[in-house]
């Protein structure tokens, strides 16, 4: 038995050693600039801006075809006034799904490849990545755009941030890209603080409940030898 | 208000009505009041009814995604993000369904891994063992066919690579793909028939198996964790004296188990839906793109080892073949093991070490089935691999001159 054990440890040591070479490969090559985004799509306030900034900066190309103005609205604490004022600019109604008068067409034509749906941009590409990739634009003559990008070489979209990023220091533009980063997390499972919500009661639930089976149980066997 | 006494007359009678129609009560009496299993069952004997509990999830959830996806190329990946956007609590159904597939793997390799331990495949069980295998393969097709549904990029590419393996078969080959594909490429078409597959015919044969799995296993007998039968010892009323009904002792133990498992899988389904890219691959959230290959193409982790064993051998028929027989090899167990004491408790020094080794392999396989097929990963997979069939080649001449101890005539317990 002392053998099995001993085998069983060696086991779980190459099981941990493993797992600590995964997380460690997903850690490496990355930009000294490189930070996490740790976003809380809880912050209401985060989620607005993050809204407006979407809206003003990236929605003239991009769509968020997975979701409706009015949906957002509602989940930002926004009235309809301020829904259709601030954040639709085109002729969408506000059941409607978020979607850009770009035709793909012309897009492609004039960058080389129509711009993403970014409804679930963070979760195919994460939330670290999206947020570098609006932080690591930077000056390149030879590119057809006039910039490059650290996370993303080559990439077929401009710098549309530039001129916020002249205009505010690095604390208040990270701050302005991680606001986009949170609202787009949250565009790609908007109810995901509901099933974290939730969950806790189902967890507390099952808990309970487990008291009481374990008790049930007890009962049957006392009488087993 | 009818008292006590007329209300049990009345149910009685209904009982006897139907008694003499349908053996309900035999049944009853058959596969749970008098069915007797030994009374030291320790944790690793909580697999089988968790599977059967996973089963169950997978199908109510399933029955319900299948109510609002739409099985086309074009309408596939947003009929996904519609059940997880639109429909009410679709995203709970489609991550316990997704969450469901992970955990259906993970208690049927420890339901396997217990039956290796104390030799539950061993005479008289050979049928139970087989007709579990048998499941286990469906379950693997049934895996395969739901994975292309979410219509991601890397259910794809995974479909792609998978299909393509049997035109590695000579001559019938591409015929075989094509016929399989139903086009010259995964479209669809696949789709459709993938779809077929995996919500009515693969589920009909799992659950006819699972019938079978249970109606032989009542048969023999459940083995325990010592390998001897309690059959042997029986009281007056001709019931093994170290057993304990199946109902309501056993059912009353797999209660609280089940209750502690069911807090693992939710606290997956509503914290870890994704589990780091292990459950819901980043890779399909994106739609299938034809044009666009992911970085590395990988099958979901509980296939990996599989993945492995194939990408170690550098002949591409050679290695499907290899693969095939990675898992067909599970069927002659009984067979190959030629030790007569069934429980690893009083087995020998040399299956412990191999069957340590047998799993230290099956994991690295999984590992490296993740990763890049170059370098040392293909090195350390042909390493591995190797140990992998050893441990089946190897076993009669490995088992026939075990030193066993001695076995005890009563099974161990410890209240």
């Amino acid at each position: 038995m002392k053998f099995f054990k001993i085998i069983t440890a060696c086991f779980l040591l190459l099981f941990v050693v493993s797992s600590g070479l995964v997380v460690g490969a997903s850690e490496g090559n990355k930009e000294d600039n490189f930070l996490a985004a740790k976003n809380d799509v809880s912050d209401l306030n985060s989620l607005q801006r993050g809204a407006r900034n979407f809206f003003n900066y990236c929605a003239g190309c991009h769509s968020l075809k997975f979701i409706r103005y009015n949906q957002i609205a509602q989940d930002l604490a926004l009235d309809e006034s301020q829904l259709i004022q601030n954040l639709i600019f085109t002729q969408a109604k506000a059941e409607d799904p978020v979607t850009t008068n770009m035709l793909p067409t012309d897009s492609s034509r004039w960058f080389g490849k129509t711009p993403p749906d970014l409804s679930l941009i963070t979760r195919s590409r994460g939330e670290d990545q999206v947020y570098n990739f609006l932080r690591m634009f930077y000056e390149d003559l030879n590119s057809p755009t006039g910039t490059d990008n650290k996370i993303l070489p080559g990439t077929s979209m401009p710098n549309v941030l530039w001129l916020v990023q002249e205009q505010s220091n690095e604390k208040e533009f990270d701050q302005f890209t991680l606001d986009i980063v949170n609202f787009l997390d949250y565009v790609s499972e908007p109810n995901q603080s509901e099933r974290k919500r939730i969950g806790i009661w189902v967890i507390l639930f099952l808990l309970i409940f487990l008291a009481f089976s374990y008790g049930l149980y007890k009962d049957i066997w006392k009488e087993v030898h | 208000m009818p008292n006590n006494e007329d209300q049990s007359m009345f149910s009685n009678t209904i009982l006897r009505w139907i008694d003499d129609r349908f053996p309900l009560s035999s049944l009853i009496r058959e596969h749970a009041t008098d069915y007797y299993a030994s009374k030291n069952f320790n944790i690793w004997y909580i697999f089988g009814v968790l599977s059967l509990v996973v089963l169950v999830i997978q199908l109510l959830t399933g029955i319900f995604l299948t109510m609002s996806y739409k099985p086309s190329a074009k309408d596939a990946f947003d009929s996904v993000e519609y059940i997880m956007r639109s429909v009410e609590w679709g995203w709970l159904i489609r991550y316990m369904h997704s969450t469901g597939s992970s955990f259906f793997f993970i208690v049927v390799y420890l339901h396997m891994f217990r039956a290796m331990l104390y030799g539950s495949y061993k005479k008289p069980r050979e049928l139970v063992w087989i007709v579990g295998m048998l499941i286990y393969f469906c379950l693997m097709a049934e895996a395969f066919f739901g994975y292309l549904l979410p219509w991601g990029n890397m259910s794809y590419w995974a479909a792609q690579v998978i299909v393509n393996l049997f035109g590695a078969i000579p001559y019938v080959g591409e015929t075989l793909t094509e016929w399989i594909r139903g086009d010259y490429y995964i479209s669809d078409i696949t789709l459709n028939r993938f779809f077929a597959f995996h919500v009515i015919a693969i589920p009909l044969g799992i659950i006819a198996l699972v019938f079978a799995h249970i109606l032989a296993l009542h048969h023999v007998g459940s083995n325990n964790p010592d390998g001897i039968e309690i059959k042997n010892y029986k009281n007056e009323q001709g019931n093994p004296i170290d057993g304990v009904a199946f109902h309501p002792y056993h059912t009353s133990k797999d209660l609280v188990w089940i209750t502690v498992f069911l807090i693992l899988f939710f606290a997956a389904v509503f914290f870890a839906p994704e589990m780091g890219g292990y459950f819901l691959e980043v890779d399909n959230f994106e739609p299938a793109n034809a044009l666009q290959t992911p970085e590395h193409i990988v099958p979901a982790w509980y296939l990996t080892p599989y993945y492995a064993i194939l990408r170690a051998i550098p002949n591409k028929l050679m290695g499907v073949i290899v693969l095939a027989s990675s898992v067909l090899f599970f069927l002659f167990l009984p067979w190959l093991d030629k030790c007569k004491v069934k429980s690893i408790r009083y087995r020998g020094w040399q299956y412990k070490l191999a069957l340590s080794c047998f799993a230290i392999s099956f994991l690295a396989l999984g590992y490296l089935g993740m990763q890049p097929a170059s370098g040392i990963y293909v090195v350390l997979a042909r390493f591995f691999t190797v140990v992998y069939f050893i441990f089946f080649i190897m076993m009669p001449f490995y088992t026939r001159f075990e030193k066993t101890k001695a076995v005890p005539e009563r099974v161990v317990y410890k209240k």
